[in-house]
């Protein structure tokens, strides 16, 4: 369960593909009569259509006293827009099938549309309404602030939200990546609809914007569509955008006391940027050390070995000011100081001496492998699409990336390791009630 | 991680329903599953699907937490998590480390009525896994140790997903209040007291009853040919030996007569919730021609932002911030009917109940109008379609409907059942689950936060 939103992360990060026979990777780079970009596979067998979109600069964009202006947006775009009331959009969406969402993240801004091939007009021209014409009503406004505010209250208690809400104020402290995307109950209770009216006039801009389409279409059927949905916003706004950050409380430990059982704990260090020419290396390395599942390093220590744990995991986060290098672990009470010991000392053996040759060959046979598992929904291929424009990575590189993992050496990893692994240098925090650990300042809430 | 129970609810969105329109009855099959039956009684199901050079391979085998014997609370969960350790020929620890270098995935689950493996690979590794999966199948080979710190793993598992999270423990007591006697009132991954105390013998004994290939379905998806799978069945699980396994015979609810309620008070709820669950029909339990009508009743009274109880609770009357009903339509015995609400800022839960009975009152009164139907028809139908783009879909679909006694032939003809149903069978289905007799209550509360 817990490695759900890590594998949601992967995807969006590291979104390349690897030749495969079939029709899969035939992608097509579409520009309409208007000259808007997707990227497209076109795939007739199943009579529908996946359609995944993002804006470069998400919820960085909010104002810190109206953080989660962004978020709020995405709730609001798809209540009322156009002709159409609240209900009778939401009407219009179930009468037709159609599956609409959109989300803010701390660096884009995203949506998604789903449709039967036979509604495909309509569906466009419902995301067409929803990102030029929302209305914005108070009542919806109400609503969803409503809605957003049981979520918040009710995250104040969740020990996995308290331990990534303190790991990533104290790491980034008044950056835009040190505050909750959502916001917090103040600054969500502030958020008028100008201030959304504003995020959106920013937001979305036509230079921006990345898209992928999967299913049931041509290159000449989708140009046009586009130009209809997306030919309307500016072709680019004015943003400030941030600084880039480095992370901060390096080899801290906080410890948040919470009435239960099992102590959850979130540890991170700095990571590489998805461009850093050691990139692949430190994917390889963290896949054998905390990323692999089953067969990671850590759960062979933590939880095979020991029986300490469920989930151990480790995953690589760029973001696009800075980077970060995550792991987590959830444990009884008694036995986090033990946890914590074993995956500091396993973190240290790995720089120290790196992988075997053995374990570098399964890695690169395990994700190359396993690659094409993630093209078996339209949505899921979509999604990759996104990610592959958004990090530059060229349209031919679902053929090279198997080559670009199977190039890494253990020399590379020999240095990516030594650069990467920091036990002593982790950003720790625990929430529970651990048995003889003592945060450097233990904050009680 | 893996090793989970949670699969029925990936199931259930997917059956939600269908309708007229969409779909034409002459290509109403859903999945064009190909079967075969080998002699010692194992049932194998193929879907092909050549879009992407991959496979979902799964055997799932007719046995859950509900088919435990009393006493041994988590002994299906727990022997899942054990058929990970080793064989004569697959050392303990290896099975998911020779998929993983074979560029695979693999993974398993448990509920109440099944429990559930499978390795996700490219095409060209379909021989590898099947051999290992048959081969677990019988000669599975446990230690002290591995049982020892799986259980460990287990007590880890049940921390992580209930004893941290008060939501978790209410409906963990609303599900031992509802059923009387049936074991569905018994959480999948067990009681912490009986896990503790469960041990090598109890997880063969289990092994040697249930995992054989006549209680196994073995369920293939993808870019094969079922030709194929059907003789790599014959030669991997076709050698293996029949079991005397029993008969499923669970203990079955007595006639219910009171209304049961749960508050629990909790320092670790911030935000208060409501719920109910009535024990309902399933399409094979109970009264089961209204199973697919409540499937459309429960969409059109709380499935999304333009159900009733959206409209009323949380649009027009502001009283909740979220509200809705549930319900999944296949289960081996009674299921579940839900109802849920979650209480707008400064909101009492006992005035929410009360504006919830209402509204389902006056809908079991006075229906809903018939477009209201052929919506929540069309958007059950499309769900269907929707749930063919992704490969590794139809084969949990087929999983959960085999090993909860249904039959291929109603997978397929799904969507025409969902054609069928009219208004009156709706207000009918609606009429009959809902029954306060036959219900739990449960709010969720703050610590020192009364519900009134």
């Amino acid at each position: 369960m817990i490695r759900i939103p890590y594998l949601k992360i992967l995807c969006l990060t590291f979104a390349f593909m690897l030749p495969l026979s079939a029709q899969a990777t035939k992608v097509q780079e579409v520009r309409s009569p208007g000259g808007i970009t997707a990227w497209l596979v076109s795939e007739p067998k199943i009579p529908l259509l996946s359609v995944s979109f993002s804006f470069l600069g998400g919820g960085s964009l909010d104002l810190p006293e109206r953080k989660g202006t962004g978020n709020m947006v995405s709730g609001l775009l798809d209540e009322g827009a156009g002709p159409y009331n609240s209900l009778a959009f939401q009407t219009k969406l179930e009468e037709l099938a159609v599956r609409m969402s959109f989300s803010a993240g701390r660096d884009s801004f995203s949506g998604s549309l789903r449709t039967l091939t036979t509604n495909r007009d309509a569906a466009f021209e419902l995301l067409r309404l929803a990102l030029n014409e929302p209305h914005f009503e108070a009542e919806a406004v109400e609503r969803i602030r409503r809605q957003i505010l049981t979520g918040l209250i009710a995250a104040r208690e969740n020990p996995n939200a308290i331990a990534g809400r303190l790991w990533f104020k104290t790491a980034f402290a008044d950056h835009p990546y040190g505050l909750p995307n959502k916001g917090s109950t103040e600054t969500v209770k502030a958020i008028t609809a100008d201030d959304m009216r504003g995020f959106l006039g920013k937001a979305l801009a036509r230079d921006r914007l990345t898209i992928g389409v999967v299913g049931d279409i041509t290159a000449a059927e989708l140009g046009p569509l586009l130009d209809r949905t997306f030919g309307a916003l500016p072709a680019s706004t004015d943003i400030e955008t941030p600084a880039q950050v480095s992370m901060q409380g390096g080899g801290t430990l906080k410890v948040v006391e919470k009435p239960i059982p099992q102590s959850q704990v979130i540890f991170g260090s700095m990571g590489l940027a998805r461009s850093d020419p050691d990139w692949y290396a430190a994917y390889v390395l963290n896949y054998v050390l905390g990323g692999g599942g089953f067969t990671s390093r850590l759960t062979e220590e933590v939880r095979e070995k020991r029986g300490l744990a469920y989930s151990v995991y480790s995953y690589l986060y760029p973001m696009d000011y800075t980077a970060i290098y995550m792991g987590g672990v959830g444990t009884q009470n008694t036995r986090v100081a033990e946890a914590l010991a074993v995956i500091k000392a396993e973190i240290a053996r790995t720089r120290d001496n790196g992988l075997t040759a053995e374990e570098l060959a399964n890695a690169k046979t395990y994700l190359n492998g396993s690659f094409p598992l993630r093209l078996t929904a339209s949505g899921r291929i979509a999604r990759l699409l996104l990610a592959i424009q958004r990090e530059n990575l060229g349209i031919d590189y679902m053929d090279r990336r198997a080559g670009l993992i199977n190039a890494v050496t253990l020399e590379d990893i020999a240095r990516v390791a030594k650069r990467l692994l920091q036990p002593d240098n982790l950003l720790v925090v625990v929430v529970g009630k651990p048995d003889g650990l003592m945060g450097d300042k233990a904050d009680k809430k | 991680m893996s090793r989970n129970f949670s699969a029925f609810a990936i199931i259930c969105f997917v059956f939600a329903g269908f309708t007229a329109g969409l779909i034409r009855p002459a290509d109403a099959a859903l999945f064009h599953p190909k079967t075969h039956d080998l002699a010692n009684g194992m049932q194998v199901v193929v879907i092909e699907d050549h879009r992407a050079p991959v496979i979902a391979h799964m055997v799932w085998y007719k046995v859950g937490a509900a088919d435990e014997p009393p006493g041994k609370s988590g002994i299906a969960h727990f022997l899942e998590h054990l058929m990970f350790k080793g064989t004569p020929t697959v050392p303990s620890g290896e099975f998911s480390k020779i998929v993983a270098r074979n560029g695979g995935r693999d993974n398993a689950f448990t509920s109440y009525d099944y429990t559930g493996y499978f390795q996700n690979v490219a095409q060209d590794k379909l021989e590898l896994v099947m051999r290992m999966e048959a081969d677990r199948m019988v000669n599975l080979e446990l230690t002290e140790k591995d049982i020892k710190t799986e259980r460990d793993v287990v007590l880890e598992e049940r921390r992580s997903r209930t004893d941290n999270d008060p939501a978790a423990q209410m409906r963990e007591a609303m599900n031992a209040a509802l059923y009387l006697g049936h074991p569905y009132g018994i959480p999948v991954i067990g009681w912490n007291h009986e896990i503790e105390a469960l041990n090598h013998r109890d997880a063969l004994a289990f092994y040697r009853r249930y995992y054989a290939p006549n209680n196994a379905i073995l369920v293939v998806a993808g870019d094969v040919k079922a030709e194929a799978v059907f003789t790599l069945a014959e030669k991997y699980f076709g050698p293996l030996q029949r079991a005397d396994t029993p008969p499923r015979v669970r203990p079955q609810e007595p006639p219910h007569r009171a209304a049961r309620r749960i508050a629990f008070n909790d320092a670790r709820v911030s935000q208060a919730s409501w719920q109910r669950k009535y024990l309902a029909p399933t399409r094979t339990a109970g009264d089961s021609k209204h199973a697919i009508p409540l499937s459309l009743f429960a969409d059109m009274l709380g499935g999304g932002t333009t159900s009733r109880l959206y409209r009323e609770l949380v649009v027009k009357q502001k009283l909740a911030a979220g509200a809705g009903a549930y319900y999944n339509s296949t289960g081996l015995d009674l299921g579940g009917f839900m109802l849920y609400a979650t209480p707008s800022p400064g909101v009492k839960l006992a005035d929410l109940e009360e504006a919830m009975d209402k509204v389902v009152a006056e809908v079991l009164k006075d229906g809903f109008a018939e477009k209201d139907l052929e919506r929540s028809r069309t958007g059950l139908l499309a769900a269907a379609i929707y749930a063919r783009d992704n490969m590794f879909t139809s084969p949990r679909i087929f999983g959960d409907a085999l090993t909860s006694g249904l039959t291929v032939e109603e997978v397929e003809t799904w969507t025409d059942r969902v054609r069928e149903v009219t208004m009156a069978h709706v207000m009918a289905a609606g009429r009959s689950v809902v029954n306060i007799r036959s219900s739990v209550t449960g709010l969720l509360l703050p610590e020192g936060e009364a519900g009134k």
